[in-house]
């Protein structure tokens, strides 16, 4: 097989619509809008998350995060961080809907702020309130495969367990629930908060997952838009690797170099 | 804006005056906001951006103003 056609030809496709770039990019915690604008080209990202918030009423001409980020080239995908209820996160996409036009979103639903960890029961009520209104939601959630199937029957477009606590930094603490959602949906699933360092994110596609998102391993790195970089090479090359399909573990050594013919 | 022809609403918590009988565009000028970057909700119902030029501002209505910030 061609190497540049395989490399090429992977994309993953999420309600309809159709990326490349398997890193999703969130838009927080940045120095300025120009850092951030920097950080999201070298990731290489075509879909970065944003949050929905009051505008400043006492100063309306301070520069907005659309005059740095063309959503025109790059797809916004509204979040609902922040919200503890169904009500409040389904009220906010009502909202971002308006604001953009796009019915691509981003449901969370935290259910406590010392862990951010999701509330599931709130998650999957609103799940089926933004499905029914239409929405294409893509669902933060946790690693239960049991629960993840239960979005998937109440209208996500895509599943997205923590790999660990938003904006920990710690890696993925539960490879193998990962793994079993991954193995369970015929959704994508996309490892959302716990990612670190650019081996975190090859871990995740190396566990088969079709996509990563994060925002504090990049906006927090000593160098950004480097992080960034490394992070695009890493959810590549962990692809990668899952496609190329990876060799059999074994619990001792087998010589690579012929046996036969020594001297 | 004549303050006998204001009226008293509340934008995003905040106690504001606008000009008696605008609109929900008229509204959005007076407060330099540009309407195309915007969300509005009105006494809890969003107002669709198709009705920003129809949608006449009330004494007391209470606006919620958002639009897309930095966020994970």
């Amino acid at each position: 097989m061609n190497i540049a056609n395989s490399v090429q030809s992977d994309t993953w496709s999420v309600a309809g619509r159709t990326f490349t770039s398997r890193l999703i990019v969130g838009t927080g915690k940045y120095k300025d809008f120009a850092q951030n604008a920097a950080a999201v080209e070298a990731s290489g990202a075509e879909i970065v998350t944003v949050a929905v918030r009051r505008v400043n009423i006492s100063d309306p001409n301070q520069p907005v995060l659309m005059d740095y980020i063309d959503p025109k080239k790059i797809t916004y995908l509204p979040n609902t961080a922040g919200c503890f209820t169904a009500d409040d996160a389904i009220r906010t996409l009502r909202l971002a809907r308006e604001a953009g036009g796009w019915d691509l979103v981003k449901l969370e639903v935290l259910g406590e702020a010392k862990t951010l960890y999701p509330d599931m029961r709130e998650t999957l009520k609103a799940t089926e309130v933004l499905a029914k209104e239409g929405f294409a939601p893509m669902v933060y959630c946790s690693d239960d495969p049991i629960a993840a199937k239960q979005l998937e029957e109440a209208g996500a477009v895509a599943i997205m367990p923590l790999g660990a606590p938003i904006g920990s930094g710690l890696g993925l603490q539960n490879q193998v629930m990962i793994r079993l959602i991954v193995e369970g949906a015929s959704v994508p699933v996309l490892v959302d908060a716990g990612v670190g360092t650019a081996s975190d994110a090859s871990v995740a596609m190396e566990l088969g997952c079709d996509g990563v998102l994060m925002n504090t391993a990049i906006a927090e790195a000593k160098d950004p838009i480097l992080m960034a970089r490394a992070m695009k090479l890493a959810v590549e090359s962990g692809r990668m690797a899952y496609q190329a399909g990876r060799m059999q573990k074994r619990r001792y050594a087998d010589p690579s170099s012929p046996l036969a013919g020594l001297i | 804006m004549d303050l006998k022809e204001s009226i008293g609403i509340r934008v995003n918590g905040d106690p504001r005056r606008v000009s008696a009988g605008t609109t929900i565009a008229g509204m959005l000028g007076e407060l330099g906001l540009d309407a195309r970057k915007v969300a509005v909700e009105r006494n809890r119902e969003i107002v669709r951006r198709g009705g920003f030029e129809e949608v006449r501002v009330s004494e007391g209505d209470a606006f919620e103003i958002v639009h897309f910030v930095g966020g994970g």
